[in-house]
């Protein structure tokens, strides 16, 4: 990574351009991914946005059409040989011999990889079941698991070695809620012991709960990468007063700058528990994300100051940073409208 | 950040109410000790940490090891098909087809008439020929069945089952899983080959006479001597298979869907012997894969005739290399969708 300065880690995942063309549809448009070192990342996407052709590729399972991909600091897939051992993967969901046992699946996929120790093979996948909660279940066959066991198991397989990366693909899909947050858990502490996470997923609240950083996918292309902070931050906040006095209320907040909603709107759900008598709250939203905004924008307890100043009779005040799923509904589009 | 607290105690610690996920932890964080005793993969290992393969290992280090190490990839894959059922079934209904014979011709007594496959007059003198009708019957169908049923199954069954993108992100090496899978196929060939010499020679020598075998050249040959020819007549057989597998592994990186591939191996097989059956074609004759496939009566000669072996051999190579090669051109390179 020349040029890059000494102090600055270099990225786990860095694509340049990565496209995917099959036959006349484009899976994955000029990709420009930047993964940073220890991070828990996720990948965010409608379905059929390319996570999973970009996960493929950076696996070397998927040649690119153009673009370069490096994964630890080394190209992809000239260099897949010496890379893969370090990377554990769940791939599009789990997938094993039906006919096997969980614990023989485990052997087979680690005699696979030539530069696995067979001497340490044993404890390795028994050390990985039990990491999974799946010790139990080890000598039953896989054909008896259910989806999550099935998934659980795809986990243990990414543990078997020491890894530095996990490429997890929809790590909690058919997972009941135990099982979501086991696996929760499971990705903190490995984000504890340092090694870099890449989550892809469709489901919003998992990612706002483990992930430091994200990125959004859109019908193939990058629209939004940062940390969580930064991505909640781009939406802009929005100011719910609870006031008889709705009128004033609405002058107050459009003379500090404020966009105040339509009369009788009821945005979300923090607006719908309200007293009759109230009315209906008044909405103001900020005029731009409050990581770029200029100095004057007003904090919460100036807005209120300001409010009551002007003789609005305050009941209840709140201001809402935007949800992460407000942002990737803006970026994605809204309803089952499949982009392609 | 929730607050949730971690009941099962899988990496117990990390969840404290409040506590946020570490951002950006440095490879070399300390993994803080974690309340169950499970030695996770990660940390109980002597190699213990992230980073087991440094970067600056030499390029060429690994690969000695490496290839050390397709033993026991071979052994996985041999123990992945013989743990199946349906490799079972396709030995034991190898194996049925001289157990038949015998009891067929033992119960009827017939087979002196002339009529029949080959050699199979000859069993009521010596049960030892019981094998070399089996062979006989075996060899156009049954052995091409079963092995299209396994080489088809090669690649486009893991990927059928989704396991070859666990396998290549192992990372297994294309070359390596190819060249692991002909050598499992090829295995099969000499099981099922020597499925069929068990049972017929066990079931020939229980239910009919032995003694001194004449050899098509007339000569008389004791037991042993006989019997070592019909095990070089089993190598003959399993050489002529191999062609067939290797055509079988191309088809197989073709597709996703493994009936399709092997029934398209079947069927070539099938097709290579009906136009070996066509004099019209005669020059095409000597480039197929079945044209030797029944030569190895030329191995029951005094002494031993191994032109055939030899042209048998050398054919079957020529398939084995250029469908080898046509196999890894295709699967090198092909995209991994499954």
């Amino acid at each position: 990574m020349s040029g890059r300065p000494a102090h600055t880690p270099a990225p786990v995942i860095e694509t340049h351009g990565l496209t995917k063309v099959f036959g006349r549809q484009t899976a994955v448009a000029g990709l420009d991914l930047s993964v940073p070192a220890g991070s828990v990342f996720g990948f965010l996407g409608p379905n059929g946005s390319g996570k999973t052709t970009t996960i493929r590729m950076l696996l070397g399972l998927a040649n690119a059409t153009s673009g370069s991909a490096s994964v630890l600091g080394e190209d992809m897939p000239r260099r897949l040989d010496a890379v893969l051992p370090r990377v554990g993967a769940l791939v599009e969901g789990p997938a094993f011999y039906p006919f096997l046992s969980g614990t023989a699946n485990l052997h087979r996929l680690d005699a696979a990889d030539p530069h696995s120790q067979p001497t340490t093979r044993r404890q390795r996948v028994a050390g990985a079941l039990e990491r999974v909660g799946l010790q139990h279940a080890a000598a039953k066959k896989v054909k008896a698991y259910s989806l999550g066991m099935k998934q659980r198991l795809g986990l243990a397989n990414a543990l078997l070695r020491p890894r530095e990366l996990l490429v997890l693909d929809e790590p909690t899909n058919g997972l009941d809620p135990q099982g979501t947050r086991e696996v929760r858990n499971l990705v903190r502490s490995l984000a504890a012991e340092g090694i870099t996470v890449f989550v892809s997923s469709h489901l919003l609240a998992e990612v706002e709960q483990i992930c430091t950083h994200a990125a959004i996918m859109r019908a193939g292309q990058l629209v939004a990468q940062g940390t969580l902070a930064a991505l909640r931050a781009a939406g802009r906040p929005l100011v719910v007063v609870r006031t008889p006095d709705a009128g004033p209320a609405r002058g107050v907040l459009a003379a500090l700058g404020l966009v105040p909603g339509p009369a009788g709107l009821v945005p979300g759900p923090a607006t719908q528990a309200v007293d009759d008598m109230d009315g209906p709250p008044v909405t103001a939203q900020f005029p731009s994300a409050v990581d770029a905004a200029p100095a004057g924008t007003p904090r919460a307890e100036e807005i209120v100051a300001a409010l009551v100043r002007g003789g609005v009779r305050v009941r209840g005040f709140s201001m809402e940073s935007g949800s992460l799923e407000d942002r990737f509904v803006e970026l994605t589009g809204e309803g089952f409208d499949v982009v392609r | 950040m929730s607050g949730e607290s971690s009941p099962e105690g899988h990496g117990g610690g990390w969840n404290a109410p409040g506590e946020e996920p570490p951002a950006a932890a440095p490879y070399s964080a300390v993994a803080h000790g974690r309340e169950g005793s499970a030695p996770g993969p990660v940390a109980g290992l002597p190699s213990g940490r992230p980073g087991a393969l440094p970067d600056g290992r030499p390029a060429g280090a690994p690969t000695a090891r490496a290839r050390a190490r397709t033993w026991p990839f071979l052994a996985s894959e041999l123990s992945v098909m013989f743990r199946r059922r349906r490799t079972w079934a396709m030995l034991a209904a190898l194996a049925a087809v001289p157990v038949l014979i015998a009891v067929a011709v033992r119960v009827t007594g017939a087979g002196s008439g002339g009529e029949g496959p080959a050699f199979l007059d000859r069993i009521t003198h010596n049960g030892l020929f019981v094998v070399l009708t089996a062979l006989v019957l075996c060899t156009p169908l049954f052995l091409p069945l079963t092995v299209g049923v396994v080489s088809g199954d090669t690649l486009a069954g893991e990927a059928g089952l989704g396991t070859l993108r666990y396998l290549l992100a192992a990372p297994a090496g294309r070359a390596r899983l190819l060249l692991v899978k002909y050598v499992g196929t090829a295995v099969f060939c000499a099981a099922a080959t020597s499925a069929v010499l068990l049972a017929g020679t066990v079931a020939g020598l229980a239910l009919f006479p032995s003694g001194p075998v004449p050899l098509l050249s007339g000569d008389l040959v004791d037991v042993w001597t006989a019997e070592g020819r019909i095990v070089l007549v089993g190598a003959y057989v399993f050489v002529s298979l191999l062609g067939l597998a290797a055509v079988g592994l191309f088809i197989s990186t073709l597709t996703d869907v493994p009936v399709g591939a092997m029934a398209a191996t079947v069927v070539l097989a099938i097709a290579a012997q009906v136009l070996d059956a066509l004099p019209q074609l005669d020059w095409l004759h000597p480039w197929l894969f079945s044209h030797w496939w029944l030569g190895f009566a030329d191995l029951l000669r005094q002494p031993v005739e191994w032109t055939s072996f030899g042209n048998n051999a050398v054919l079957q190579l020529g398939y084995v290399l250029v469908f080898g090669a046509l196999a890894y051109g295709r699967f090198a390179t092909k995209d991994v969708l499954s």
